[in-house]
């Protein structure tokens, strides 16, 4: 029984923030945040992408300075200027890519910034010792000589954690700690994370995953556009109105559209196998077969050998086994097809990243919209500001891009509308063919309907598609058929009608035997 | 590329990297005890003074060559800084064509077909380190920069001996037959009817300002030039256009060494008349200087041409009117204009940003 | 003592004069770049080093104080490289060349000013520069044979600043590998971001690599003029900053391999000379001007990965930026 009667003890918070803001621009990432996190809790912070999330997070391991606000740690009031001040206060940082300097050992990797002397010599034995107990203590266990580069992601991700305790950390905060890890990896992550917290640490999970809050969670905080929207305790909430918190309306179940009879196979794949340099398999015999008017979607966790399928099928790396057979030509080891080949046998290409891939920021919008298609660009080897023009407009009155400026750099439109330029130029084409990679990631809730409407017009004008994303509730929503794919293979291909999260979810994770698919 | 509206990027920033440059120059000259606006009145005199013309705009030819190697590479986010060796192996090739053909062949003749071989030598010698950046992933600084070295051995090598002068210890060729010069603009103006002052100034300027004209086409009027500029924002973003990176990027290389290499048409084929070791002398530096001042635009690479043929051209007078103050001084303001408006180029341009624009916002 | 013998002992003594500032270089290089930062500045603050030393040595009498001129000269050429690529996050090569350039136009400015003499400095006396020292015993042990004469001709007889220059090599190793400092440094190499989120400023750290490179120019730029010349010449640096870039790099950034490029490098330099006018079998006369390049022909073909593989660190030539 709490002894002020309150559901939570003011003294007991381990991280207390009050009005807290941070500005980026003309983006107020966070805006006037109040949070209360109860030590010895696994608390987790969910939004969706841009919700602020991990800004605030940052704010809280010092990375960032807030414009406004107050911010406490153990009740103290903490200034943190850097992370060497949070990390004073107990306060350890999973960051979502890994600060590790792959060039180094475990052991360095832990020591970096805690020496303990001017001579390395001076502390090794001293922090292997520590290190080893700690590892024990929190079933954390790694050979502290292995060279970082050499680890798989989910030992590093210990390795992270293990420095964040290693300093100190009574308070741990995890930002998206689960994108790269497989199911399996995942579960492990969470029993350390009981572990910690039945310690006595305090857990700060960043996610946008519901389901993950749900498992592991005592109390959650949601975010929406910069604003703290609501303070729950997962015993007394669901992934329903915690969702509707997120997104800011009530989440109806997607209307499935209704199936439309599948065309003739266009493109077929077979027995693609792909290694990376370092001779990892990241995609291990994959067949697939893609029809006119349909939607194929390759469900999996991100990092299961999706972006390489997009790569091979696109041009974008030589298929070095099996091959691709698509408008009459084989395309396999030696025969290999460049992207401009690709695009020529009518296949267009919407990248999983846009930003890096899909645009020329510094570009202008008009130049943009001729990406990998110059013969929009002008006659001949030429280019022509008034054909990149004559070419744009019609574009950005179709899409409804907004400003609707063509010489304006994609770089001065938001995420949503830089995703409409690319979307509009690869449908433009007409193309066949239209792999579409993370259609929405990071895109506006509004926009994502009007993106989901022109993809199932394109699939009515006889379109095959194949969609990769990461979030179940778009492939729901858009696929006929999904095939599911797990450290590089094919698990199984169902049809859309009738396929449940929970099937899914299991073959993703490799759990489903023969019977379930 | 700096996030400032493009009347500022062009116009404004270039001017106040260039009063920085020289206001730090002009500390240097206090330090030395002469009076700077002394010494930059001597330079302009220098540099414009009746008869000096000539003098400057040749060379700014040398400089909107290198420039123009130096901004195209540049484009596609390469750093050529082996202008120097490619200059040398241009004026290498000229000295092959004129040599070997001169006595054969119709002088007019055998300049043209040296003028193909000062372009394709410079090509040839900036091909290897883009070959080996595309396809091999050695680092283009660091190559083009041993490129500069093998260079200046293969010369001094062979005019120390396999075409050295016959029956001289000079480290120079013989001089070539009249008919392949580059006919001198005072020569070619009295043609026309106009008297004007002897200069090393020579036909290869017109070349230069066409030059200047083809690139700028290249860079904003082709495919290729897109191709360039897109490589040179994000390589990523090239390659899933189908943009075929490697050759892209062995092409841009090819070009940028061939301009450099027709540096050597002014020197060798226009005053020299011979091929002589170190012509250029550090001028492929200075076409570093040229593209980052000239913003990487053909007629920013003009304009800074101009100002640095002044700078050079002045500095030269700055011998016979100082005991203290040499022509080096230019090479000082040289450095300091790169780096100013490259090194330093972030370092002013979000004071400069706030400081206009609030004004201009505060106006509207 | 046998003739070949004294030619041997000859080519390793000169190898060792003129690859000492080779070293230094090539040292404050791996310093510099193991921070992150490239330095392609290194000839010209090699050449202001030479040319302070000289200036300062001319003007007080004393090689200490004219030594102490070179490491300020340049460690501020090296601090302008700082500040444009450490604070200002500017283009690491592009300020390089700056460097570059500004030292080879103010040094000549400069001693045009102080000494009207063509851009040179006065040529030092005996009393002005590092002479050469006799270790102990080196005469005592001259006549024993082998060992005695390799002691007296090679070891002893140098000026302090060779000393300086192969001892730098297991000094910065130490400091590289062996301590905090160290370890951080090459962390800002290779992911700063790890650094920063350690706790530990990355541009404090790479100002101080930048320092320290700064004062290992600058002990090879007083070698140059005031220990193994008598003065300053105008581009007395001769590219030899250019040529520590390529053993650094043929080295693979690695302290042990790096001295044995630099002593590679110097060798072919003390060799060439020699080889002028000599026929070899089938080939003729040797060119010597080739021979003299050499080092940057083995430089670019270890840079095409035909042998092996130079990988610089990760993090080389990237400013750092806080994300955002």
């Amino acid at each position: 029984m709490a002894r002020n009667g309150g559901s939570r003890q003011p003294d007991r918070a381990a991280v207390r923030l009050r009005g807290v803001a941070k500005r980026f621009g003309a983006v107020l990432a966070n805006d006037g945040v109040d949070l209360d996190i109860g030590r010895g809790s696994v608390h987790g912070i969910i939004g969706e992408n841009g919700a602020g999330k991990s800004t605030l997070a940052s704010i809280i391991y010092g990375l960032y300075a807030p414009d406004g606000g107050a911010v406490e740690i153990d009740g103290k009031a903490a200034a943190l200027r850097s992370p060497a001040d949070a990390i004073a206060r107990g306060v350890g940082m999973v960051h979502q890519h890994f600060m590790l300097v792959p060039t180094f050992t475990v052991l360095e990797n832990i020591m970096l910034g805690m020496e303990g002397g001017f001579l390395l010599g001076q502390g090794e034995a001293d922090i292997r010792a520590r290190l080893e107990s700690l590892s024990r203590q929190h079933g954390l266990e790694v050979d502290p000589d292995a060279l970082v580069d050499d680890l798989p992601v989910g030992l590093r991700q210990r390795v992270e954690i293990l420095k964040a305790l290693f300093r100190g950390a009574r308070i741990l905060i995890l930002d998206e700690p689960t994108g790269v890890l497989t199911p399996d990896e995942t579960d492990r992550l969470f029993t350390i994370l009981r572990g910690i917290r039945d310690a006595g640490g305090t857990v700060v999970l960043i996610t946008h995953k519901l389901r993950e809050v749900m498992a592991v969670c005592g109390t959650v905080s949601v975010m929406r556009r910069g604003r703290m929207v609501g303070h729950r305790e997962t015993a007394e909430t669901n992934t329903a109105e915690l969702a509707e918190l997120m997104v800011g309306r009530k989440v109806g179940q997607a209307a499935r559209p209704s199936g439309s009879a599948a065309g003739t196979p266009v493109l077929r794949a077979a027995g693609l196998t792909w290694r990376s340099p370092g001779g990892a398999l990241r995609l291990g015999e994959v067949d697939l077969e893609l029809r006119a008017g349909e939607i194929l979607a390759v469900a999996g966790v991100s990092g299961n050998g999706q972006s390489e399928l997009l790569d091979l099928l696109s041009g974008l790396s030589g298929v070095q086994e099996g091959r691709i057979e698509f408008a009459g030509r084989r395309i396999d080891a030696a025969h290999p097809a460049t992207p401009a080949e690709m695009r020529a046998l009518g296949l267009a290409h919407v990248p999983e990243d846009r930003q890096r891939r899909g645009l020329v920021l510094p570009f202008e919008a008009r130049e943009n919209a001729v990406l990998g298609r110059p013969q929009n660009a002008g006659p001949g080897p030429w280019t022509s500001g008034a054909a990149m023009l004559a070419h744009t407009e019609p574009l950005i009155a179709r899409f409804d891009i907004r400003p609707p400026e063509p010489m304006l750099p994609a770089a001065g439109f938001s995420g949503g509308n830089q995703q409409k330029i690319v979307l509009a130029r690869e449908f433009d084409s007409a193309p066949a063919v239209l792999l579409l990679g993370q259609p929405t990631r990071g895109v506006d809730i509004g926009t994502i309907e009007t993106i989901h409407a022109q993809v199932m017009a394109l699939k009515e004008r006889g379109c095959a598609i194949l969609l990769v994303s990461t979030e179940l509730d778009e492939i729901l929503a858009l696929a006929d058929r999904i095939m599911v794919i797990n450290g590089g293979r094919v698990a199984g291909t169902v049809p859309a009608e009738g396929a449940t999260r929970r099937q899914l979810g299991l073959m993703m994770t490799g759990a489903a035997g023969e019977a379930g698919a | 590329m700096t996030g400032l509206p493009r009347w500022l990027d062009i116009g404004v920033l270039p001017l106040v990297n260039l009063a920085l440059a020289l206001l730090a120059a002009a500390v240097v000259v206090v330090l030395v005890g002469e009076d700077p606006l002394h010494v930059f009145a001597v330079l302009l005199q220098g540099a414009f003074a009746p008869g000096a013309l000539g003098y400057t705009l040749y060379y700014a030819t040398n400089f909107i060559f290198t420039g123009l190697a130096a901004a195209l590479a540049f484009q596609a986010r390469l750093f050529n800084i082996g202008a120097e060796g490619q200059a040398m192996l241009g004026g290498l090739g000229i000295a092959f064509v004129c040599l070997s053909f001169e006595t054969v062949l119709p002088g007019p003749l055998v300049a043209v077909v040296a003028i193909a071989a000062a372009a394709l030598f410079g090509a040839a010698w900036a091909v290897v380190p883009g070959w080996l950046q595309a396809y091999r992933g050695s680092h283009i600084v660091i190559t083009t920069i041993m490129f500069n070295f093998l260079a200046s051995g293969l010369m001094v090598w062979l005019l120390s001996g396999p075409i050295m002068r016959p029956g001289q210890g000079s480290p120079q060729t013989r001089l070539f037959g009249e008919g392949v010069w580059l006919p001198a603009m005072h020569d070619l103006a009295r043609g026309l009817g106009f008297e004007a002052a002897r200069s090393p100034l020579n036909l290869s300027f017109l070349f230069a300002l066409l030059a200047c004209a083809a690139v700028w086409a290249l860079i904003w009027r082709t495919k290729f030039g897109y191709a360039l500029r897109a490589i040179g924002h994000s390589e990523e973003a090239a390659r899933y256009a189908g943009i075929p990176v490697r050759r892209a990027v062995v092409v841009a290389m090819a070009l940028s060494g061939a301009f450099a290499g027709c540096m050597a048409l002014n020197e060798i084929l226009g005053v020299q008349h011979k091929l002589v070791l170190n012509f250029s002398a550090g001028y492929g530096f200075t076409g570093i200087a040229v593209a980052l001042m000239g913003r990487n635009h053909p007629a920013g690479i003009l304009a800074a041409s101009l100002l640095f043929g002044a700078l050079f051209q002045g500095g030269a007078e700055l011998n016979f009117e100082f005991e203290t103050i040499t022509h080096e001084l230019a090479l000082v303001i040289q450095g300091l204009v790169i780096l100013f408006s490259g090194a330093l180029a972030y370092m002013f341009t979000p004071w400069l940003a706030r400081l206009l624009l609030s004004r201009s916002a505060a106006r509207a | 003592m046998p003739e070949v013998w004294i030619d041997i002992l000859a080519v390793l003594d000169g190898t060792a004069r003129l690859a000492a500032p080779l070293i230094l270089c090539a040292m404050a290089g791996l310093v510099s770049e193991r921070s992150g930062i490239v330095d392609i500045g290194l000839e010209g603050k090699l050449l202001a080093g030479a040319f302070a030393a000289a200036a300062v040595a001319t003007l007080t009498g004393s090689p200490w104080a004219g030594l102490g001129a070179s490491l300020a000269a340049s460690v501020m050429l090296a601090l302008v490289h700082g500040f444009a690529c450490i604070t200002h996050r500017g283009e690491q090569i592009v300020s390089g060349v700056a460097v570059n350039i500004l030292a080879l136009g103010m040094t000549v400015v400069i001693a045009n000013a102080l000494f009207r003499h063509g851009g040179h400095t006065p040529a030092l006396g005996p009393g002005e520069r590092f002479s050469p020292m006799a270790l102990p015993l080196s005469e005592t042990l001259r006549e024993v044979p082998v060992l005695g004469s390799l002691y007296a001709e090679l070891v002893s007889g140098h000026n302090l600043l060779v000393y300086a220059a192969f001892l730098s090599v297991p000094l910065v190793w130490w400091l590289l590998w062996r301590t905090r400092f160290g370890l951080r440094l090459r962390a800002a190499g290779e992911m700063p971001e790890a650094v920063d989120s350690a706790g530990v400023s990355v541009p404090a750290l790479r100002y101080r690599g930048i320092l320290i490179a700064g004062l290992l120019c600058g002990l090879a730029g007083a070698y140059l003029s005031i220990a193994h010349g008598a003065g300053f010449v105008r581009e007395m640096s001769a590219g030899k900053g250019f040529l520590a870039l390529a053993a650094l790099i043929f080295g693979r950034w690695k302290p042990l391999p790096v001295l044995f490029a630099c002593l590679l490098f110097g060798l072919l330099d003390t060799v060439a000379p020699r080889l002028q006018g000599v026929d070899l079998p089938l080939v003729g006369p040797v060119p010597v001007a080739l021979v003299s390049v050499l080092p940057y022909a083995m430089t670019v073909v270890l840079l095409a990965g035909f042998f092996g593989r130079a990988i610089p660190p990760r993090a080389l030539g990237r400013p750092f930026v806080k994300e955002h």
